[in-house]
């Protein structure tokens, strides 16, 4: 917990977990990472760790909130418009795709 | 003359005068460069470390924007187990748990973890952990990954089938010794393997080794040689959590690549995981309980920004209990670990913690 207050982003309290998965997913150091999710969200980075402005942004994309918003994309749903947002594949998205189109 | 409240390496506090903090600062950078062969850290570097710990505010932080994401090892053990896992004891489940780390604790990755955190009892379980990622990946939105031990003393007698070496070598005989623990890594990296494909067929987003090398260079090994199958063979990032700051010689002679593994430091670690496929690198230095946290911090950024500086992948810092900086102490003081938290950040150039 004093890391996250310290020094972590915050994670869907602000873009910390789209920062994450562009280390994860495409090997990215900090500075690189930021700079495409930046891009992707169409705000600076510095904006990236900024709660206020990120709350907003995540709603408008509809991409997970961390508060218990009613309606609002959560779990795989979010994940799902992440994995569209960042043009990266999320594996357990895929395997949910895979399911809905089996044959019955 | 001006005297700023220091915890040592074991927790407790004392007073140090500015000189003292200073010295303490360029000693520790000294002990890391020479043990190392790395480079010290600049004197700006030392002067933002006197300002970290002369800094009178209980908590210290990083300047806005620079924040860095932060990955965990256990995640829900650290709730619902007991103290030998640094945990409080609150009895939620394991989703539970996750879903707190999300949501009210803030963190940007997570993890799942079997109590028993090690590959080798994990293995003949291991649809139960399946089940439960699948069923965490439902209701979780940052990263997954599903974490364990590579654990090669698991694999020796009496909790394994193979030789001992800590038997083996008191009564001289390194030969037997080597052969168990070569006999032993063929069986954990089989058993990591195992686990892993397992678990990317449950869709997890990654797979955590934690605690790498804790039995010494066979253990490397091991793991090195999973690390090589799955990064290829699934989709899979993985993340590689060391357990010391240099690899301990237990076998003395193995070589991954052409490189001995007995006595890499993290800026050679780092290389030979980033040749293996690991996707993060998490470094570990060792905190020395006589010391104070000054020394032991700057000790730590001088090897961690060396690590940085040669790696292509991102780093993670092993910041916790008796790593990283931090005092050895069951409740690790948010006074010592802030400031190792910063200075990690600001002077190690991590991507992470």
């Amino acid at each position: 917990m004093a890391h996250v207050l310290a020094s972590g982003m915050g994670g869907i309290r602000t873009a910390g977990d789209l920062v994450a998965r562009m280390q994860l997913h495409r090997k990215m150091r900090i500075p690189e990472a930021k700079a495409y999710v930046a891009e992707k969200l169409g705000v600076g980075v510095v904006d990236l760790s900024d709660e206020v402005l990120m709350r907003e942004v995540r709603e408008e994309l509809d991409i997970g909130v961390v508060t218990a918003m009613p309606g609002a994309a959560r779990g795989l749903a979010a994940k799902a418009r992440i994995s569209r947002l960042l043009g990266v594949q999320i594996a357990s998205v895929e395997t949910l795709r895979a399911q809905l189109e089996g044959e019955l | 003359m001006a005297t700023h409240r220091m915890r040592m390496g074991d927790g407790r506090v004392e007073a140090v005068s500015s000189d003292e903090l200073r010295a303490d600062i360029l000693a520790g950078t000294e002990d890391a460069a020479d043990r190392g062969g790395i480079p010290t850290i600049t004197e700006q570097e030392r002067d933002h470390l006197f300002d970290l710990f002369a800094h009178p505010g209980r908590i210290v932080g990083v300047e806005p924007g620079r924040e860095v994401v932060l990955s965990d090892d256990g995640v829900a053990g650290s709730l619902y187990t007991e103290q030998g896992d640094s945990g409080v004891g609150v009895p939620v489940s394991r989703e539970q748990a996750i879903r707190l780390f999300e949501r009210a604790f803030g963190f940007d990755t997570t993890e799942l973890g079997h109590a028993d955190y090690s590959f080798k009892p994990v293995k003949p379980i291991v649809a139960n952990e399946q089940q439960c990622m699948e069923s965490v990946l439902l209701a979780t939105i940052i990263p997954v990954f599903y974490g364990a031990m590579p654990n090669l003393a698991t694999y020796a007698r009496p909790d394994g089938p193979f030789g001992n070496p800590s038997d083996l070598m008191p009564q001289g005989k390194i030969e037997a010794a080597r052969t168990a623990q070569v006999e032993a890594a063929e069986a954990c990296t089989r058993d990591m393997v195992y686990v892993g494909r397992k678990m990317a067929d449950a869709g997890a987003d990654g797979l955590d080794f934690d605690t790498t090398a804790s039995a010494g260079d066979a253990e490397f090994l091991a793991t090195l040689l999973a690390i090589e199958e799955l990064s290829a063979n699934t989709h899979l990032s993985i993340q590689v959590g060391m357990a010391a700051e240099f690899v301990l010689g237990m076998h003395g002679e193995v070589s991954y690549r052409g490189e001995r593994l007995a006595g890499l430091y993290p800026h050679r670690q780092v290389k030979l995981v980033e040749q293996a496929g690991a996707s993060v690198f998490g470094p570990v230095v060792n905190t020395n309980t006589r010391m104070s946290t000054a020394w032991n911090v700057a000790r730590a950024v001088t090897f961690v920004k060396a690590c940085s500086e040669a790696a292509t992948i991102p780093i993670h810092a092993n910041v916790g209990m008796g790593v990283g900086g931090v005092p050895m102490c069951e409740t690790p003081p948010v006074d010592a670990v802030t400031r190792a938290s910063a200075a990690m950040v600001e002077i190690g150039r991590v991507d992470g913690l």
